[in-house]
């Protein structure tokens, strides 16, 4: 089926073709689909029987999660909500509240049971049956398992459904637990999408991509989408150069942190951290933390932000030098062949040779002068 | 007393063969360690190339007293550029006492199995026990220290005949060709810090703990103790110094039976630990752990005896050959 003008100028009312193309190509490109993929991901997007319907829960979270998405800027939150997908229940973008927003989550719910994409943000207390945290006089442990089970995917947004993040650093007093652990061994697609906020594209783009291809994009082994998380902060940050050339900041104020020197001793976690915060950045301005002058510390990687200092060293687990490093055994010449060495040789006596015939035929001369 | 020349030369050829017959080079029983050596342990499996050590190291050289100082002079950079930006040295030099090399192996294509065979190696000075640069100076201008053994150099004493550079097996040396009084360089192991309190640089602005500075007592204790832990287990690594309070839990690295220099070359006061062969790292495979001064201290010792013995000699045949003139001449 066609994505043509007139469907698209009905379904997506004051948002313009040319707009919803955009967004669409953009979200392609950066999935790494290739910009011929845009119109495909438009046409799955707005010829979806219906918009992607997506149910949200929040459990242990600071809504930095939906206020990363409040702030994004291609597509703007409300083409997003209204226009890509159909956000059906969300505690903090909800239009009723109470019994009213219950109701339609349960009646969403059974409607496109097995069809919709059940995001949760926050970890999940399981501490004491999971008391420390109640939406509408139920845990937040027992929705998610009900829901859980009838979603088509399940995506844990931020660090804290993730990992555990905040609620789950130590001591842990709540028993709060990342969504994945939760829910192993059940069968479930899940997708991790960890950050402190994420990014919001990297929410958006797996969303799309599952929309538009019908199949969860290719995960890391800790769940996480490798267009996203497939490399380390530290390969391509802005600051690396000076990590290459030994240049530190040594502390906080510094000659070399305002230079803008490499954060690494001020305990960067950017060369453990699996995230594309240094190409792709924040808030659609190209501000990350790494440019402001604080250094990375580990939000999307499990077992680093929250339960490390956060300013001891990186531990690096992999160290791959870059190729202008001098090589430690360098090559060096083999020396002369055995084949050189003969023609060098056949050359040195036929030289001794002609020179001898030389110098007989020149005595011979001198003789017959005299 | 009359002697001809036929039985002069073969009097003097058998001495000869007599003093080089009973010199054969035995490994002689290696050199205590000074009674305060101090020296640096490098982890190789800690190091994550950050080349802090190299920059630091040209910074602090550069001062009055390092090895890298000249008056008037500025850091020594590689290709001063109007900026002067930092440009990578690809080997020791005169303006480069220290320098970060990596190893890959031939097999490793980047992929995450191949990561584990990949080093980087800290190549400086080793600080022999028994150094061959100072033996082999004629003038005294390379100097053992006999309390912390530190080989540090005179510039003063230097005449400039490089014995030293060919004499070390490592390459350490390094000459000043494009001055017009040049001087060799190496590393000095910061003596010229010690007196404020301080240490070597390179380990002072390791971030990691892949160089530490120490008695080399305590460095070979620290690199005994980290062979005895298993590959995988969490370790509180000293940075700095071997007895620093900044210590960073890390996990253990897959460790060689070795500790390059505990023995090689008769024992280094800079100490090596690796996940890579060490010939793969660039060490000579040829170098043992004989003191390179030994091979031929059999000869060298004889010297004097042999020139006291040429001045007899010398002495006796000029009497002889006098006595025999004048006769002649009567």
């Amino acid at each position: 089926m066609k994505c043509g003008e007139s469907d698209l100028s009905s379904l997506l009312g004051d948002y313009s073709r040319r707009d919803f193309l955009k967004v669409c190509t953009a979200s392609a490109v950066y999935m790494g689909l290739g910009e011929s993929f845009g119109p495909q991901v438009a046409e799955a997007a707005a010829n979806a029987a219906k918009r992607p319907p997506v149910i949200w829960l929040s459990a242990q979270e600071c809504t930095g999660c939906t206020e990363t998405l409040l702030r994004t800027g291609h597509p703007t939150l409300e083409t997003l909500i209204l226009d890509l997908i159909s956000l059906e229940y969300h505690e903090t973008l909800n239009a009723g509240s109470g019994h009213q927003a219950e109701e339609f989550r349960a009646h969403s719910i059974e409607e496109n049971k097995g069809k919709f994409i059940l995001v949760v943000d926050g970890a999940i207390p399981v501490k004491d049956g999971g008391i420390y945290c109640k939406i509408a006089g139920r845990t937040a442990l027992e929705i998610l398992e009900e829901t859980a089970p009838q979603a088509a995917a399940v995506i844990a947004i931020g660090s804290c459904a993730s990992w555990g993040g905040v609620p789950a650093a130590e001591p842990n007093p709540t028993g709060a637990t990342p969504v994945h652990k939760i829910l192993e061994g059940k069968g479930i697609a899940i997708i991790n999408i960890p950050g402190c906020p994420p990014n919001p594209y990297n929410f958006l783009s797996t969303v799309l991509y599952y929309v538009t291809l019908n199949k969860l994009p290719e995960l890391d082994d800790k769940l996480r989408p490798k267009f996203a998380y497939g490399r380390l902060i530290h390969e391509n940050c802005e600051r690396r150069a000076h990590f290459d050339a030994g240049r530190f900041a040594e502390q906080f104020g510094d000659e070399g942190h305002r230079k803008g020197y490499c954060l690494y001793k001020l305990g960067c976690k950017g060369p453990e951290t699996y995230n594309n915060c240094s190409t792709l950045r924040f808030n659609d301005i190209g501000v990350w933390p790494v440019n402001t002058g604080h250094p990375c510390f580990g939000c999307s990687e499990g077992g680093v932000g929250f339960s490390t200092p956060l300013h001891s060293p990186a531990q690096l687990h992999h160290i791959t030098p870059p190729a202008w490093f001098p090589s430690a055994t360098p090559e060096k010449g083999k020396g002369a062949s055995a084949l050189a060495a003969a023609v060098a040789g056949a050359a040195v006596g036929a030289g001794i040779v002609a020179a001898g015939m030389n110098l007989g035929k020149k005595d011979h001369e001198e003789d017959e002068e005299s | 007393m009359a002697i001809n020349r036929r039985d002069f030369l073969k009097v003097s050829a058998g001495s000869g063969l007599l003093l080089a017959s009973n010199t054969s080079p035995a490994v002689a029983a290696p050199k205590p360690l000074p009674p305060e050596a101090v020296g640096i342990l490098y982890d190789a499996t800690l190091c994550i190339g950050c080349k802090s050590c190299m920059v630091n190291c040209k910074k602090f050289n550069s001062m009055p007293g390092g090895a890298l100082y000249r008056e008037g002079g500025d850091i020594p950079y590689e290709h001063i550029t109007p900026e002067e930006i930092y440009d990578a040295p690809t080997e020791l030099s005169d303006k480069t006492l220290n320098i970060i090399k990596a190893y890959k192996s031939e097999s490793a294509d980047g992929s995450d199995a191949d990561m584990e065979r990949y080093s980087y190696i800290k190549n400086h000075c080793l600080h022999c026990i028994d150094p061959a640069c100072a033996s082999v100076c004629p003038v005294g201008a390379l100097i053992k220290d006999p309390n912390d053994g530190v080989v540090s150099y005179d510039q003063d004493k230097c005449i400039g005949c490089r014995y030293c550079q060919i004499a070390c097996p490592f390459g350490i040396p390094k000459f000043e060709w494009q001055e017009t009084s040049p001087k060799i360089v190496k590393c000095q192991l910061c003596h010229h810090r010690y007196k404020e309190g301080n240490y070597s640089a390179c380990c002072e602005y390791c971030p990691t703990g892949a160089s530490i500075f120490g008695k080399v007592a305590d460095l070979r204790e620290e690199a005994k103790r980290r062979l005895t832990l298993s590959p995988g287990s969490k370790y509180e690594f000293p940075v700095q110094t071997v007895d620093s309070g900044n210590r960073q839990f890390k996990e253990v690295g897959n460790y060689l039976e070795q500790i390059y220099g505990m023995t090689e070359a008769g024992g280094t006061q800079y100490l090596f630990m690796s996940g890579v062969p060490f010939d793969k790292l660039g060490f000579n495979p040829n170098i043992t752990d004989q003191a390179y001064p030994d091979l031929t201290w059999g000869y060298i010792k004889k010297v004097p005896v042999l020139i006291v013995a040429l001045l007899i000699a010398g002495a006796a045949s000029h009497v002889i050959t006098r006595r025999d003139n004048l006769s002649d001449s009567k």
